[in-house]
């Protein structure tokens, strides 16, 4: 062994001052191999595994909202206190977002700039709805007294309503930097791929809402 | 001034929030500040500032980066090692009417911070540093999926660090144990800043930890050189997978669960109170969901370690490489179905005990099909018995115990024994002592030459070896024996004094250990002095098999001239029998990332608003969220993140290295 | 930068696997047809109740949230089998297990603890009957 490594560096680096040694296939990739680092390739899978933790988190909040989802501490249960027409409300707005923001992506591919600007923004219009109702249906539960500081069943419902909520005001505020930057550059490869990963997270929280309104405001009025 | 006044300018930090009445603090606090202000000396009088700016602190090389981890882990390692010799000072003499140095509510918080600092800011750092360092190397890419993130990554968990520190020395630290447990981190049972110390400092460093797994995940799906496919990849780079697919996996729930107990302390929410509904056992079972699996985080790699330096200095290839991948998979997959078996006394019944403890069984089936692997690769190979090699074997004997006790503690009947127990304790610094630390020092021991370009201090680094081992068996067997006669944990005084000697010959452990922490340091600053005579001019040191080995030591800024084509699992073994003759012409431009400040930017508002946060500074807390995100955003505007190296450039760098070959031939 | 580099580079994006999270105008609007009927079904079934059986009602609301779940998954988020090589449905497959190990674990946990050390619980009254 010891030889063998003294006969790959001996007389081989001597060569290397004499003539040069050009890569040998075999053992190079010799053409020029540009992808190979993060610019390209791996952002989209990327973005992926970091929306497959995010899930994991809402998986921990639900699992807490699940846990407590009964602690009403002598305080009002969802029956008295979740109105359904106002969420159906919101979940139409939201899934009305989510075609919205496909349309975008649809103008995005040819490259059409005018049209997916004019999407992004109703897009976010549309997501800044949701929150406002979000707000709206907050407010008036505070009001009834039914605070985040009652019962455990209405903490773990605040914060869980709250964070999808958090979430799509984060996503609201990427629409609109995303409008900035293609209203800058254009739809450029780097803006393509930003948008990519802001459609996958608005879809991402679409997916999340239906947890939502199924698991914290259908069966808990079925309760 | 003003009291109102004063408190929305500081919120509730005062003068009295400064231990000046605690001497060991204040001796803590004089010796810290002097030594960092001749730190910051030596940085000013030699200019060295605008050199650690460029090239270390905005850097996004992957080698850097984890060189830089690796610092701040065994900066944090001494001060982790200080509260363990504190604590074994402590338990030594504080028996009967000897109430010993420390009063309860200060060593409360050294054991609370010694838990906090070990995993989150020694092993994590530790076993990322590693990674970040060697992996992408192994797979012959020249950085990671995403370079800014991983300087961002860095930045947090240094924030993190940082703020750890701080509550040494303003306000207090968690008296709440590792995890933070409530009740006791209830703001009605804790309302001072320690809880909040706690979580602010674990989250910043929570999300480092978290976007540097997603890179390191992504990086190793998408980066191999052509020709590694997942079975050619080598088992440290599958294990730096599995970990840090687990802590994608896990550390979501931690930052959950802190969230939930940071609502319940600043808003008043209800999650685990003991009224109004909220759930306490709520808090554990979500910290354990990620605290079990986390073992698993911090060993696989160390598993890997361990499979690397056997294979090398053994000559062979790595007996049962297929078997050894799937028994990874399989762990990673187990690890997050056992985690009720740290609270199996909590009350849940037999139905649930049972599946919980069966899985925790099963999960030592393949950790012991992997030691069987080691030792068939040793079977009848040509052991070197090199520094590396020792740590590993050191290992395998530690290691063993420790698994054995662990298994006794997943039998729920035994659990409801020796749960909480000092049996317990000295189980867990046995698997992380043992299974983790040792695989640090031996990666470290093993890698370095990689990273520096000279080997380590043969002598010195006997001193720790031996320090670390025979320290850990005498610090830590008497800690067993107590523990099964029933001695429970986070205790600061005994009222049995035949308890006594045990912990003296504890406590005497731990300064051996000591030793070994000491013979590391000087091993490396003799190795600095000694460079020289240290040099590896080769690029294989040890005889390697795996990629890293076929690059310079240290390797060029891009790590590869050329992308190495793999067509074996032990790939640089193979080339090396090929013939492989390294080229110096037809150099091509090499697309690299640049250098940003952004990370370190970020990082810094984060741990401001981190402080204010503790503290109620609540305009300070705001302006830094807004600034926040502000600099978020406009990081996000710069477009201009990479360049081509010319092939020039590419050419002078690689002759530069060449030419001590030739020399040394 | 011309239009012809640009167009370049865009077959590159594409070369290298990155189609992923492009939609045809078909799957977004059968998509979305699709999640308009599975929502509204469920949010009828709870508010004009017609299945008495509250148990039934909620078993079917939780079968229209799945089913629902699959179809974003598909025309929206656009998961299939060769997405970036698998990756992305492997990635996907193991969160949904995990979360569903997170959500289901904790709940059995926490109800055994209830029923076993609550004793005031409804769940005891049930089983002690």
């Amino acid at each position: 062994m010891r030889a063998f490594v003294q006969r790959w560096r001996g007389p081989e680096a001597m060569a290397t001052v004499t003539e040069q040694t050009l890569p040998d296939p075999t053992f190079h990739l010799v053409e020029a191999h540009s992808h190979e680092h993060g610019a390209g390739g791996g952002t989209l899978l990327g973005f992926w595994i970091y929306l497959m933790s995010d899930a994991l988190l809402f998986a921990a909040v639900f699992a807490s909202f699940g846990v407590l989802s009964s602690a009403y501490a002598g305080g009002p249960t969802p029956r008295e206190i979740f109105e359904l027409p106002l969420v159906a409300l919101n979940t139409a707005i939201l899934l009305v977002s989510s075609i919205t923001f496909g349309f975008a992506m649809l103008a995005m591919e040819p490259g059409k700039v005018r049209s997916t600007q004019a999407w992004l923004l109703v897009t976010a219009l549309l997501g800044a709805s949701f929150v406002a109702v979000e707000l709206y249906e907050f407010g008036s539960l505070i009001a009834e007294g039914a605070t985040p500081q009652r019962s455990g069943f209405l903490s773990g419902f605040f914060t869980l309503v709250g964070l999808h909520g958090l979430h799509v005001t984060a996503g609201i505020v990427w629409i609109f930097v995303m409008l900035a930057q293609i209203g800058q550059r254009g739809l450029i490869v780097a803006n393509k791929r930003r948008l990519m990963c802001l459609g996958m997270f608005w879809h991402f929280l679409d997916v999340v809402w239906i947890g939502v309104f199924t698991f914290v405001y259908l069966l808990g009025v079925l309760r | 001034m003003d009291q109102s006044l004063s408190k929305i300018i500081f919120g509730r930090l005062s003068w009295e929030s400064i231990p000046l009445h605690e001497p060991i603090l204040l001796g803590t606090f004089i010796v810290v500040a002097l030594g960092g202000i001749a730190v910051l000396a030596a940085v000013t009088k030699f200019k060295l500032w605008g050199y650690l700016w460029r090239e270390w602190l905005t850097s996004v090389d992957h080698k850097k980066i984890g060189i830089m981890y690796l610092i701040l882990g065994i900066i944090m390692l001494v001060r982790g090692f200080a509260d363990a010799v504190m604590m074994r000072a402590q338990q030594a003499i504080a028996f009967g009417a000897n109430q010993g140095y420390l009063p309860p509510h200060h060593y409360d918080q050294v054991f609370t911070a010694h838990g906090t600092i070990m995993i989150f800011f020694v092993a994590i750092p530790l076993v990322v540093g590693l990674v970040n360092l060697v992996m992408p190397l192994q797979i012959g890419a020249r950085d990671v999926a995403f370079p800014f993130l991983n300087s961002l990554s860095l930045w947090l968990t240094v924030a993190g660090a940082v703020l750890v520190m701080i509550s040494l020395f303003i306000g207090e630290f968690s008296t709440a144990g590792w995890l933070n447990y409530v009740p006791v981190a209830n703001l009605q049972n804790s309302p001072g800043t320690g809880p909040d110390y706690y979580l602010w400092a674990l989250q910043i460093a929570g999300v480092g930890t978290t976007l540097s797994a997603i890179n390191m995940v992504t990086t190793i799906i998408k980066m191999r050189a052509p020709g590694m496919t997942m079975m050619k990849m080598p088992v440290f780079t599958w294990t730096a997978l599995c970990s840090n697919v687990l802590a994608i996996a896990i550390f979501p729930a931690l930052t959950g669960a802190f969230a939930l107990l940071m609502l319940d302390r600043y808003v008043g929410t209800n999650f685990f109170t003991n009224d109004l509904g909220g759930n306490p056992m709520m808090y554990w079972n979500l910290v354990w969901i990620w605290g079990h699996p986390e073992v698993y985080v911090l060993v696989l790699p160390a598993f890997g370690i361990y499979s690397e330096i056997t294979s090398t200095f053994t000559g062979k290839r790595l007996f049962g490489y297929s078997s050894m991948v799937y028994a990874t998979v399989v762990i990673t997959i187990l690890s997050y179905i056992v985690w009720l078996h740290h609270f199996f006394t909590m009350g849940s019944g037999a139905s649930v005990n049972s599946f919980f403890g069966i899985a925790t069984m099963v999960i030592s089936i393949p950790t012991g099909a992997k030691i069987f692997n080691w030792l068939f690769t040793m079977y009848r190979g040509s052991i070197r018995f090199e520094l590396p090699m020792m740590w590993v074997v050191a290992f395998m004997l530690t290691f063993t115990v420790g698994g054995m006790t662990g298994v006794l503690l997943a039998v729920p009947p035994a659990d409801f024994v020796l749960h909480n127990s000092l049996f317990l304790v000295a189980h867990f610094h046995n698997v992380i002592i043992g299974g983790v630390v040792f695989a640090m020092f031996a990666g470290m021991t093993y890698w370095f030459p990689k990273a520096f370009g000279f080997k380590l201090d043969e002598f010195w680094g006997k001193v720790a070896f031996w320090g670390w081992v025979i320290g850990y068996w005498v610090a830590w067997t008497p800690i067993y024996i107590v523990g099964l006669m029933g001695t429970t944990r986070r205790v600061s005084h005994f009222n049995d004094p035949t308890l006594q000697p045990w912990f003296v010959v504890a406590a005497i452990g731990a300064l051996i250990i000591g030793v070994g922490i000491i013979g590391f340091v000087i091993q490396v600053a003799v190795s600095i002095k000694n460079r020289e005579k240290l040099r590896d001019t080769t690029g294989d040191p040890w005889d390697g098999r795996t990629l890293e080995w076929s690059t310079s030591s240290p390797p060029p800024f891009y790590n590869f001239a050329f992308t190495p084509v793999v067509s074996d699992l032990d790939a640089w073994y193979d080339m090396k029998d090929r013939g492989y003759q390294k080229p110096s012409g037809g150099f091509r431009p090499i697309h690299m990332p640049h250098n940003t400040g952004a990370g370190v930017i970020i990082s810094a508002i984060a741990m401001v608003m981190g402080f204010a946060m503790i503290w109620y500074i609540w305009w300070l807390a705001a302006l830094s969220f807004v600034s926040l995100i502000a600099a978020i955003i406009i990081h996000t505007f710069n477009y201009n993140r990479d360049y081509y190296v010319p092939a020039d450039e590419v050419e002078q760098v690689e002759n530069a290295r060449v030419r001590p070959a030739v020399a040394g031939a | 930068m011309s239009i012809h580099s640009e167009a370049n580079l865009d077959a590159e994006l594409h070369a290298h696997g990155d189609t992923h999270g492009h939609g045809s105008y078909r799957s977004y609007t059968i998509g979305f047809i699709l999640s308009v009927i599975l929502t509204a079904v469920p949010f009828w079934l709870v508010m004009a109740h017609p299945i008495a059986n509250a148990g039934v009602t909620a078993a079917f609301v939780i079968v229209f949230a799945a089913l629902q779940i699959l179809v974003h998954t598909v025309c929206f988020l656009h998961v299939n089998s060769e997405a970036e090589g698998g990756w992305t449905l492997m990635a996907y497959m193991f969160t949904a297990i995990l979360l569903i190990i997170t959500i289901a674990g904790s709940l059995w946990i926490m109800y055994h603890l209830n029923s076993n050390m609550m004793p005031s619980v409804p769940a005891q009254a049930a089983n002690s009957l």
